[in-house]
């Protein structure tokens, strides 16, 4: 590739100029070869190994002297065995009294079609207005904090917003855990916790599933 | 001296800047490369939407998909404190030259008392070290796992300050981050044994975590604006 010294070859020819036609070049070619393979492996080890992740807080054991808080929009997802989610919605009720009949619950999977769509459908008001504000924003009729504290404020509507609980038995996998939080997470729902599940509900879960 | 070229040989290319650049970048990747040990064991974590970078500082619980619980921590100050006040703890007695070359291994796997015998193991032994059976996340009988957790974040909480100290008083800017807590899960893995260990968390009042997922590929949740 590149030139070798091509100054070697008037050696033998004139005698009192060999030293000025000496060439000092050397071929790099396999230095740059070397150089070019180290800075390649540093460059892929370097930006691959960082790890992402999601950030996500858990809530504090309730304090037993706080008055009890009525969750009002609830709806909690029961993750079991097989990839399989229950879901009620409100409150739980073990038999039917003065308020309602007694909870039933329903079954969702994780496809496209089920878990998906049945977000979509309760969350598709937050995507409108949310959309609106961006509208805004974008139009310049809005500053950047002010979009910021109205998107959180819709996040956590009062009488609109849903508050998910998530319960998992025995056979729930991680996976599925995490499949259901990134769900809520593309939905931009802003309240969930992942609370322990109640034998009640265990039970209704159980002979759902026949184990 | 190239003025002549010669019929059929290629064209001299001064390669010199280019070769100055090369070493340059090689050396700048070498020096900010942090390498790591290999990990004890390997798990496959879910996908997610998450985008959030792993800070380098950081408390990792790595959890495989037996249940296994392995626990490293980044900070090498950190982890050679740690060590020392879980051996003073549970009465299991290191070298100095012990502590020193823990601090350079990753995640560990193994019960206190084994520990010593872990981190004098070869590299090859290592991986095959019997028993590994993760670190014990008894909450009655044998809460390692806590220990680890409460000695690790208080003391890469005190050399964040004290590197902060540092930087203050030579009035030079203060970058790094405070420590987090990061927990690393295989997906095949039974939601229990993670809910352990986050129960080990929690004891601590410590409720904010990263969870590592890897960057969303496909799968269950697919373009949720279509």
């Amino acid at each position: 590739m590149s030139e070798i010294a091509e100054g070697g070859g008037d050696h033998g020819k004139g005698g009192k100029k060999r030293a000025k036609k000496q060439s000092t070049r050397i071929d790099m070619t396999p230095m740059v070869d070397l150089a070019f393979l180290l800075l390649t492996f540093f460059v892929l080890t370097s930006t691959f190994s960082k790890p992402k992740s999601m950030e996500l807080t858990f809530p504090a054991p309730p304090n037993p002297n706080d008055p009890k808080v009525e969750v009002k929009n609830g709806i909690t997802f029961l993750l079991t065995k097989d990839d399989k989610i229950f879901y009620y919605e409100k409150e739980f009720r073990a038999v039917a009294d003065a308020k309602g009949p007694a909870t039933e619950i329903k079954e969702l999977n994780f496809s496209q079609e089920s878990l998906h769509k049945f977000m979509l459908d309760k969350n598709k008001w937050i995507q409108e207005e949310i959309k609106k504000l961006d509208d805004k924003l974008k139009a310049k009729q809005m500053a950047d904090t002010t979009y910021k504290r109205l998107v959180k404020t819709i996040k956590v509507d009062k009488d609109r917003a849903f508050t998910y609980l998530i319960k998992t038995d025995d056979k729930a996998t991680y996976k599925n855990v995490i499949d259901l939080i990134d769900e809520l997470n593309i939905n931009l729902v802003g309240k969930y916790v992942i609370t322990d599940i109640m034998k009640s509900e265990l039970d209704l879960v159980n002979t759902k599933t026949g184990g | 001296m190239s003025k002549k070229p010669s019929k059929g040989g290629a064209p001299a290319l001064d390669m010199t800047p280019m070769v100055d650049l090369a070493f340059l970048l090689v050396t700048f990747f070498m020096l900010t490369a942090a390498f790591r040990m290999a990990e004890p064991v390997v798990v496959d974590p879910p996908s997610s939407i998450g985008e959030i970078t792993l800070p380098d500082n950081h408390i990792m619980v790595t959890i495989d998909d037996k249940g296994r619980v392995f626990f490293g921590i980044n900070n090498p100050t950190a982890k050679m404190a740690a060590l020392e006040k879980m051996g003073q703890k549970y009465g299991v007695a290191f070298t100095p030259a012990q502590i020193k070359k823990f601090s350079g291994l990753a995640s560990f796997g193994v019960d206190l008392k084994d520990l010593a015998r872990y981190i004098d193991a070869g590299e090859k032994e290592r991986t095959n070290f019997q028993p590994m059976k993760g670190v014990p996340n008894d909450t009655l009988k044998n809460p390692q796992l806590k220990d680890w957790i409460a000695f690790a974040g208080t003391e890469a909480v005190k050399a964040y300050n004290d590197a902060k100290e540092k930087a203050q008083a030579a009035g030079a800017d203060f970058k790094a981050e405070k420590p987090r807590y990061a927990i690393k899960c295989d997906g095949g893995t039974k939601y229990i044994f993670a809910k352990d260990a986050i129960k080990a968390f929690t004891d601590l009042k410590i409720y904010q975590f990263n969870l590592i997922t890897t960057l969303e590929g496909g799968g269950t949740v697919l373009n949720p604006h279509p």
